[in-house]
């Protein structure tokens, strides 16, 4: 039906979303890709769930790279005098390990659930602009590769850790590029996740399916929804502040140089003004996470779902008033910092109430423990303990004494790894089935957790003891003699165990992929979940559901397996089989694949090196960012000469009675444009909003 | 509470929009721009405040800061040409939804027109500003001032590549007054640019210092 609304006789622009399709070849420069296997159908996809998948990869990829540099932090800290790394390379080194565990795993795993999981979650057959989406992974991938590029071209990595503090990121301390490169690297790493959080809010408020109010969208998506709104605000800050630093230290201005009458502080509020939501953006998605998966395994309905919703968005206002808690002992003021500390004690309500809320909804529930399971419940646990530990940093004398020693560590990797990773990692272990087809071993995968429970508490535990007894953070090493040996070592072997859990997941991944050929298929179902991705086969089909489901409570999908008998008593009233979607819609209109976001991610970086290099650099990034712009908004949303069966029919019967109707199957090439010409547009066509 | 609010299309309307509409019945790409706009507010919020944090600050070697070389006339006057270009906006958008499409080339073509001469003044006072010993690398307090201001010129440069762009399409014959909203949200990001401006003109040249 797309079809017959399409004008015949206009060109080909298309600024305003969804209103034309015209078979011109942009600029003839690359032809339009038809979907097609392979490498070209992933270089030009703006499937969410294969973007989702990309960014899940390219994250677990980068947790490896991190995960490296932890070990060597490891390695040097084992023992006193520690001969491992150099000084210089250790601060390289832990720096990096910083910013590629938060900008280039956390923040791109959460990315790939909410690419996956939000269209299916409120019954959306993509997000509201599938081709921006597909810019913000290529956007991200190449800021993440140009950030450690700096390895190799750029004379090493950035040592002023991750917050990257002046006068320590100026020049006189850090000649090399390392700064240059984070400066840049996460300007453009920036630029793609202010695109996502802007696509995934339209996509949350305009594309939910009828009767998806939005206090019926699951936690999950809930959450993730205030994580992009916090991206949107939080972006820019950071945005200003790298800025500078790069005016600073490439066109010698002097905002950060104290010798220049520039200020430290100035960095320092920008950064953390960013920083403290970003803590939030890190937790919120993990917190969703664990929001769907304990119902499921608990036969529950989550308890207060209001009150998880409001609590989540009292975090996201709250979390833009505490930045300064980080700033304790910089001279802030007394006045400050009693307000900082009430402030960071004050948002440690609605946090509890997140816990208070899931231990309610394990209370007197049919628990069952899946891996997944044991992920949420030790996600839960470990983040009260850091949580608590955040407390105390509230308390500002404790706090002074407490700064930049290894009590932060243990606390920000309690809540980072213990709450972010766990969590996000239990939600790799749940919804593995409805991604890929295959369920994960749970023997494995219960070796898997504890694995990483164990080999986390010995890594993060005992520096709550090397901090109060005085540890510096980011020593490269110590002496004998001041009682820090044993609990070093004992890290040491914790940061392994961790390394051999994450190499048992991969394992697990590898392995049960194997043995899924001898097994049945989950199903569109296995967990007896709650939540309407489940009612689609697994893996999901590429058009999502067949028919847009009308939603008509929160945990539709359970509402349609469970009823109530007339004694009040839950009784299933279908299976899943027969309540699920079987995946057999065809010609489906979907969204047309495009080269030019990765056009335009190219780019972006060439740009980045003609900045730190030679400014000549800048042209042909330049050129190439504005070619992939207009190719781009010249770009028809629809091909018209995509193959039959694949992209170019309406994507549901709009009468919803289950069949097909005539004109759901309009075919391409010059029959369909004449036919175009004489049918009378008809209102329909989920899709029609999903333009970008 | 979504079905009800969006306008059903008539057949013969070339509204491809969903059976349900836009569950909050403004369209993904308003939304969008209104989503844009408001993370924009934090990124001129933070360059504001690093220039009011510096505005005086001359540095060790005590040379020039912009407030000594402001030309206060020269930039009332461009301010209020880049007002201006507000009032063509809003007429070119009225001009389109009335279906004529004479008009909206010429509005849309005024508006940038008006936009390049602020732009113009501003390379002017840049290049008059250096003559008079106000570089970017002077001291904080000028480094600021140009980063604000910098930013602000980019913003409304690529305002114009947006506008001509849709001149060109309108020239072309392709922008008709069903494309209404697309030059909306041209102009949404236009008065943001000139809203701004405001607040940058008044905060930067006529608060003293």
């Amino acid at each position: 039906m797309t079809i017959t609304e399409k004008p015949v006789t206009e060109g080909p622009l298309e600024l305003e979303s969804g209103r034309e399709a015209i078979a011109e070849r942009p600029l003839g420069v690359l032809t339009r890709p038809q979907g097609g296997r392979g490498w070209r159908d992933w270089l030009s996809t703006v499937d969410h769930k294969k973007i989702g998948i990309m960014y899940g990869v390219s994250a677990m990829v980068f947790f490896v790279v991190g995960g490296v540099e932890a070990l060597l932090i490891r390695l040097q800290l084992a023992v006193p005098n520690g001969g491992v790394l150099s000084a210089d390379v250790y601060n390289q080194v832990f720096t990096m390990h910083g910013v590629t565990m938060v900008f280039l795993f956390i923040m791109p795993l959460a990315a790939a659930f909410a690419n996956y999981l939000i269209p299916l979650q409120i019954g959306a057959r993509d997000v509201a602009f599938p081709r921006l989406n597909a810019l913000s992974y290529w956007i991200w991938l190449s800021g993440a590769i140009f950030l450690n590029s700096s390895w190799i071209v750029g004379g090493g990595g950035a040592d002023c850790g991750w917050f990257c503090y002046s006068p320590n990121s100026g020049l006189t301390f850090s000649p090399s590029h390392g700064v240059d490169f984070y400066a840049i690297g996460l300007l453009i790493a920036g630029i793609a996740s202010l695109v996502s959080a802007i696509n995934l809010i339209v996509t949350c408020l305009n594309m939910r399916a009828p009767g998806m109010d939005l206090f019926r969208m699951p936690v999950l998506t809930w959450m993730l929804l205030i994580t992009q709104f916090l991206l949107l605000f939080a972006l820019p800050v950071i945005t200003v502040a790298l800025f500078l630093l790069m005016f600073d230290r490439l066109f010698d201005a002097s905002f950060f140089n104290p010798d220049m009458g520039g200020d430290p502080l100035l960095w320092q509020h920008l950064f953390w003004i960013f920083g403290h939501p970003e803590v939030y953006i890190i937790i919120l998605p993990a917190f969703g996470v664990v929001s769907e998966v304990i119902p499921t395994f608990s036969r529950k309905p989550i308890f207060g779902y209001t009150f998880m919703v409001f609590s989540g968005i009292a975090i996201g206002f709250m979390g833009w008033g505490v930045w300064a808690h980080h700033m304790f002992v910089s001279g802030i003021g007394p006045i400050s910092v009693a307000a900082f500390s009430l402030s960071t004690m004050f948002i440690a309500v609605p946090t509890g109430v997140k816990v208070l809320n899931w231990m309610a909804t394990m209370w007197g529930g049919q628990i069952r423990f899946t891996t997944a399971m044991l992920f949420a419940v030790g996600t839960v646990a470990m983040f009260t303990i850091g949580g608590l530990s955040g407390v105390t940093h509230a308390i500002a004398p404790a706090d002074t004494q407490q700064t930049d020693t290894y009590y932060i560590v243990a606390h920000f990797h309690y809540v980072i790894f213990g709450g972010g990773v766990l969590g996000l990692i239990g939600g790799l272990y749940f919804w593995w089935p409805k991604i890929f087809g295959y369920m994960l071993n749970e023997r494995r995968g219960k070796i898997n957790f504890w694995l990483m429970l164990i080999g986390f508490n010995l890594t993060f535990g005992p520096m709550h003891i090397l901090g109060l007894q005085g540890m510096s953070r980011r020593i490269d090493t110590y002496s004998a003699g001041f009682g820090f040996e044993f609990w070093n070592l004992v890290a040491t072997v914790g940061s392994f165990i961790i390394a051999l859990s994450v190499a048992a997941l991969f394992h697990n991944v590898w392995k049960s992929k194997r043995e899924a050929a001898d097994l049945p298929p989950p199903g569109p179902d296995p967990w007896d979940a709650r939540s309407i991705e489940w009612m689609i086969p697994s893996p999901v089909p590429e058009h999502n559901f067949d028919e847009v489901p009308t939603v008509d409570g929160l945990d539709e999908w359970w509402h349609r397996k469970y009823g109530f008998d007339d004694d009040g008593k839950v009784v299933q009233i279908a299976t899943a089989e027969e309540a699920a979607q079987d995946g057999s819609a065809e010609g489906v209109h979907l969204p047309a694949p495009s080269f030019w976001p990765l056009v335009l991610a190219v780019g972006l970086p060439l740009i980045g090196y003609g900045l730190i290099f030679n400014l000549w650099l800048c042209v042909p990034g330049g050129l190439l960012v504005g070619m992939g712009i207009f190719a781009w908004a010249l770009e028809p949303v629809d091909d018209p000469d995509a193959p039959h069966d694949h992209h170019d029919d309406d994507d549901h019967d709009d009468d919803g009675d289950g069949t097909h109707d005539s004109d759901d199957s309009v075919g391409d090439g010059p029959d369909e444009l004449a036919l175009a010409a004489a049918a009378p547009a008809t209102p329909g066509d989920k899709q029609g909003g999903a333009r970008s | 509470m979504t079905a009800a609010t969006a306008a059903p299309a008539t057949p013969g309307e070339s509204t491809a929009h969903d059976d349900h509409g836009p569950s909050t019945g403004i369209s993904n790409t308003k939304l969008a721009m209104w989503l844009f706009l408001g993370s924009e507010c934090l990124l001129f919020g933070g360059l504001i405040s690093t220039y009011l944090l510096y505005k005086t600050r001359r540095g060790p070697d005590n040379r020039a800061i912009p407030t000594d070389v402001f030309d206060i006339p020269f930039t009332s006057i461009s301010s209020f040409v880049l007002l201006m270009s507000s009032l063509t906006m809003v007429l070119a958008l009225s001009a389109l939804t009335r279906g004529d499409n004479h008009g909206a080339r010429v509005w849309l073509l005024a508006t940038s027109m008006l936009g390049g001469v602020f732009i113009g003044g501003q390379v002017y006072e840049f290049t008059s500003f250096l003559r008079e010993g106000v570089g970017f690398t002077n001291n904080p307090a000028s480094s600021a001032f140009y980063a604000l201001t910098g930013f602000h010129g980019v913003h409304v440069s690529l305002g114009i590549v947006m506008l001509m762009s849709l001149f060109v399409a309108s020239w072309q014959g392709k922008l008709r007054p069903e494309h209404s909203e697309t030059v909306e949200i041209v102009g949404l990001y236009w008065h943001f640019v000139d809203v701004v401006w405001i607040f940058i003109f008044t905060v930067i040249y006529l608060v003293p210092a």
